[in-house]
């Protein structure tokens, strides 16, 4: 009975670190570099599109017996298009000043690859529950990933932490850090991070095959 | 793979495509129906809250707000007293303070800034006769630059401001505008940051332009507008 949870287990850990959708596929960079101004943008993004995923996946999974493939993906995107009107409204129930700073990229949520491509990969060929489990995994994966952006370029850029000044007054912002520019430029530095640490794991894993 | 390419092509029935998202269609709608359901009157409530507290900020003395349209045909009417708004009306804020006298009006600006619209609210005494200060509702300019309008201290000195209405009491005695960094000499122009100076420009025209047609109309009704009605 064991090995259902073992699975299930790497189900959700695929999308959180193997397959993390911002520094391993690199999927939905649009949100990714356009929101992650600061920690809580960042934070609340990934909610939103861990909401909109867990909850399309599990809608595509429960009607994909009688899904004809015709019309796969229209009745896809209807499904994500009603979460993310869900979305958009509660957010705008919750706070304002957060509908306006995530702007577009709200609505945006609907053709943010991560979403489609879990509904047509995973949901659509798997019960329920699994499906869920899978985008959960993403979505925290994805939220993993903006928040690792976010939170450095608001440190940076704006000296705070969730808007909690960390350096004091003679702190001079690093203004690049909160324009496009330093998206790119942090995601870059992330990227390099990884791919040293894949790269060190590979490396170990040779030495250790020719050891033996 | 092979079982695929020999399998001869099955078309599903239209009937069973149109009955899966007839369905789904459904489906979706109730969901996008509760939710819109559910959260209105929050939403609402953070709007109305959004516009007091920026009213608010502008005009710090003010206890209660009463809304109004500044109609086209120089009448004004508290807003939501019957019928909907008028082509041209402007929506203007009185606040009065506790007693229930008029401290200041406030109303919306906007004007291109750098890279969108800078819509602004600004505070009017009427005693005055000056644009007391202003607040950002929206603006999407360069962050450490563009957006210093609200806290450099040289450019918030330029407040009060002086609105003065012509002899005739049509349009403002003198065009409010933005002037180069350093170069401020008359209590009508703003001094421009520098660096910032096409925001800074943004703000003054905002202001100008909604001065110059809504003071005119506003004018006339002072007194009415003196004790809360």
């Amino acid at each position: 009975m064991s090995q259902p949870t073992a699975k299930t287990w790497d189900e959700f850990m695929e999308g959180v670190w193997r397959q993390n959708p911002v520094f391993v596929m690199v999927l939905g960079m649009c949100p990714a570099l356009a929101v992650t101004v600061s920690a809580i943008n960042a934070l609340s993004m990934g909610v939103a599109t861990t909401f909109v995923l867990i909850c399309s996946c599990a809608l595509v999974s429960m009607t994909r017996r009688f899904t004809p493939k015709e019309v796969r993906i229209a009745v896809y995107i209807v499904i994500i298009a009603t979460f993310v009107t869900a979305v958009d409204y509660a957010i705008q129930a919750i706070s304002l000043a957060l509908y306006d700073a995530l702007g577009a990229f709200i609505q945006l949520i609907v053709v943010n690859c991560i979403i489609l491509g879990r509904a047509e990969a995973h949901a659509a060929k798997n019960p329920p529950l699994p499906a869920m489990i899978n985008a959960a995994g993403m979505g925290l994966g994805f939220t993993i990933g903006l928040f690792a952006l976010g939170s450095v370029r608001e440190i940076f850029g704006a000296g705070a932490l969730f808007g909690v000044p960390l350096f004091g007054e003679g702190f001079q912002p690093w203004v690049v850090m909160v324009l496009p520019p330093g998206g790119f430029f942090v995601l870059g530095c992330w990227l390099l991070l990884f791919a040293a640490i894949e790269r060190r794991k590979q490396r170990k894993l040779v030495e250790v095959t020719e050891n033996v | 793979m092979s079982a695929e390419v020999t399998m001869v092509p099955q078309t599903t029935p239209t009937a069973a495509m149109i009955r899966t998202l007839g369905l789904i269609s459904a489906i979706c709608g109730l969901i996008i129906v509760g939710a819109y359901q559910s959260t209105y009157d929050a939403v609402q409530e953070n709007k109305r809250i959004a516009v007091e507290r920026a009213v608010f900020k502008v005009i710090p003395s003010a206890k209660s707000i009463v809304e109004y349209w500044a109609l086209s045909d120089g009448q004004i009417e508290k807003v939501g007293a019957g019928g909907t708004a008028q082509a041209g009306a402007i929506k203007f804020f009185a606040g009065y303070d506790e007693p229930g006298k008029l401290v200041g009006l406030a109303a919306e600006g906007a004007a291109k800034g750098y890279s969108d619209y800078v819509r602004i609210l600004f505070a009017y005494d009427p005693s005055a006769a000056t644009v007391t200060g202003f607040g950002v509702v929206s603006a999407r300019e360069t962050p450490g630059i563009g957006d210093k309008i609200t806290v450099d201290k040289a450019f918030l000195a330029n407040f009060p401001l002086e609105a003065k209405l012509s002899d005739d009491g049509m349009v403002l005695a003198h065009e409010i505008r933005t002037v180069k960094h350093g170069s401020k000499t008359n209590p009508w122009e703003i001094d421009a940051i520098s660096g910032a100076t096409i925001t800074s420009r943004a703000v003054g025209k905002g202001i100008n332009d909604t001065a110059q047609t809504l003071l005119p109309r506003i004018a006339p009704h002072l007194e009415k507008l003196k004790e809360k009605s």
